[in-house]
């Protein structure tokens, strides 16, 4: 037993690390996908969602994700007091049935609190004032993302009515996606984005860089999703890791096919971007699919992809980095496929419906409610000049490559 | 013929390149430059303040006809300048000849936009 114990603690404690490490991957994908300029700015964002992101979680997010909701109460909010403090068999096996000790549990599932910020930082890129974000980004991820997790991860309502999310398609990336889709309806579009009413191409300053995160975080997914296991099963973490990457794959060959027949050409970035729709789409079930099903959702959430980029085009939205189609659309996909493919015929299309329209109303509502005040008080958005000029020399003072530079625009 | 040849601020270039084409003015040459000017750049590195005189800029060379000469210098004019020290400087030169590539022609007539 001692020994299984062992084994199991070790496999998520190495997903803990992959799951760290998809921060260098988001990190690389956003600068990769937005101009040299606002490559500092970008980079600090993301260093804040890893730091003040795991320190908040760690003062009241592991306890507010999972407060031990009592048997009669409503499942909706709880909160197990301020600071981590291990329960006496935190220890042993008897704390997860043999699956991780306490403190694994804190910090596997304090790295992907942070995801969620981090996916409004690149849909905000280029424009937003750095202090708003970080006050967003505190709120966001210090308390909505906690009491959202809770409903299902921390035994509340939705888990009680028998909604899943295996790893994050709702609780992660729609969570972060609704955020997104809010912010960028009020933060604007870049200068330039639109004009005449007609997208232009603000192409990022290293496409290099964009593919190496994406691959990074496909990585990182190994841990996301085969740590959601919660302990080292062999069948069902080989199966996952299995669903994960089919479905990856799916969805980036669906999506760079999808964009050759309506755009006539080979596009890297709706590749990249078709394989993080695909991970994203398989996220809620991985665990519950036959390979078949994986791919057809990661293929399915691929064609996606380039329609909802077209999509958020169309609507006027700027999203440099398709954040909002990548994870809002895919994360909602991912999340009712559960209904329509799950081996487990407990999983329902209705009972998902309703925890994905629950997200939406919560997420929704919160997010504007910080950013509109944000917008209201301080301003959410930088002036012309600091954004025409880049927001690493207005907001940090500082040049992301002062040894050589690239031809700008 | 002129040669025009103006150093302007990076975030004016869309500006710049609108009311130029507002003119008729479509072709001309622009590449990055770091140069040392008037402006000076407040930058901070590791605890560190230092003013750079480098500073980045964009340089345009534009060749037009004589009698296009004030209408494209009136236009950038207007265009580049924010008023602030750092607005940048057009040079004007003589040009003796102009030739087209493609069909060997030689002429001001070359830099007039190919009527199809």
């Amino acid at each position: 037993m001692d020994a299984i114990f062992t084994a199991n603690n070790v496999w998520m404690m190495v997903c803990t690390a992959l799951v760290f490490f998809m921060h260098t991957g988001f990190a690389f994908l956003e600068i990769g996908l937005t101009r040299q300029k606002n490559t500092i700015n970008i980079l600090f964002k993301n260093i804040f969602i890893i730091t003040v992101g795991l320190l908040l979680y760690y003062l009241v997010g592991f306890n507010m994700m999972y407060p031990g909701f009592a048997e009669d109460s409503s499942g909706i909010f709880g909160f197990a007091g301020f600071l981590i403090d291990a329960p006496a068999n935190g220890m042993t096996p008897e704390y997860a049935d043999g699956g991780y000790t306490w403190w694994t549990d804190f910090l596997f599932q304090g790295m992907f609190a942070a995801t969620a910020a981090t996916i409004v930082s690149g849909a905000v890129a280029e424009r937003m004032k750095i202090g708003a974000f970080m006050i967003f980004t505190i709120i966001y991820v210090g308390l909505v993302y906690p009491i959202a997790g809770s409903w299902k991860w921390g035994g509340g309502f939705l888990d009680q009515m028998g909604f899943y999310d295996f790893a994050g398609s709702t609780l992660v990336h729609s969570v972060g996606g609704w955020a997104a889709l809010v912010a960028v309806w009020l933060l604007g579009s870049r200068i330039g984005k639109f004009k005449d009413g007609k997208p232009q191409a603000i192409p990022g300053h290293s496409i290099p860089l964009a593919t190496a995160g994406v691959l990074i975080l496909w990585l990182g997914w190994f841990g996301f999703n085969g740590g959601s296991v919660l302990s080292a099963d062999p069948e069902l973490t080989s199966l996952t890791l299995v669903t994960t990457c089919l479905a990856a794959a799916a969805g980036g060959v669906i999506a760079v096919l999808v964009n050759f027949l309506k755009y006539k050409n080979l596009d890297l970035t709706m590749f990249l971007n078709g394989i993080l729709g695909g991970l994203v789409g398989i996220t809620a079930g991985a665990d519950v699919m036959t390979p078949e099903s994986a791919i057809l959702i990661g293929g399915i959430a691929g064609a996606l992809i380039v329609f909802a980029v077209a999509f958020v085009d169309a609507i006027k939205l700027d999203d440099p980095v398709g954040a909002i189609a990548v994870h809002l659309i895919c994360g909602i996909w991912g999340t009712l496929a559960v209904g329509i493919f799950s081996t487990n015929p407990e999983h329902t299309f209705l009972i998902q419906l309703t925890g994905v329209a629950c997200y939406a109303v919560f997420c929704i509502a919160t997010s504007f409610l910080i950013i509109f005040t944000l917008k209201k008080t301080i301003g959410i958005r930088v002036s012309e000049k600091e954004e025409l000029e880049g927001l690493d020399s207005h907001e940090h003072g500082m040049d992301a490559y002062p040894d050589f530079r690239l031809n700008e625009h | 013929m002129k040669k025009i040849e103006a150093i302007i601020r990076k975030s004016k270039f869309n500006a710049v390149k609108e009311a130029l084409h507002q003119v008729d003015v479509n072709f001309f040459s622009y590449w990055d430059v770091t140069g040392l000017g008037n402006e000076k750049e407040a930058h901070v590195y590791r605890g560190v303040s230092y003013s750079t005189s480098d500073i980045q800029r964009r340089y345009l060379s534009i060749v037009v006809n004589d009698d296009f000469e004030k209408i494209t210098l009136d236009a950038l004019l207007k265009a580049a300048a924010t008023g602030e020290v750092g607005d940048g400087k057009i040079f004007v030169s003589d040009i003796t000849e102009a030739y087209r590539i493609r069909t060997g022609e030689k002429g001001g007539a070359t830099l007039k936009k190919i009527s199809k």
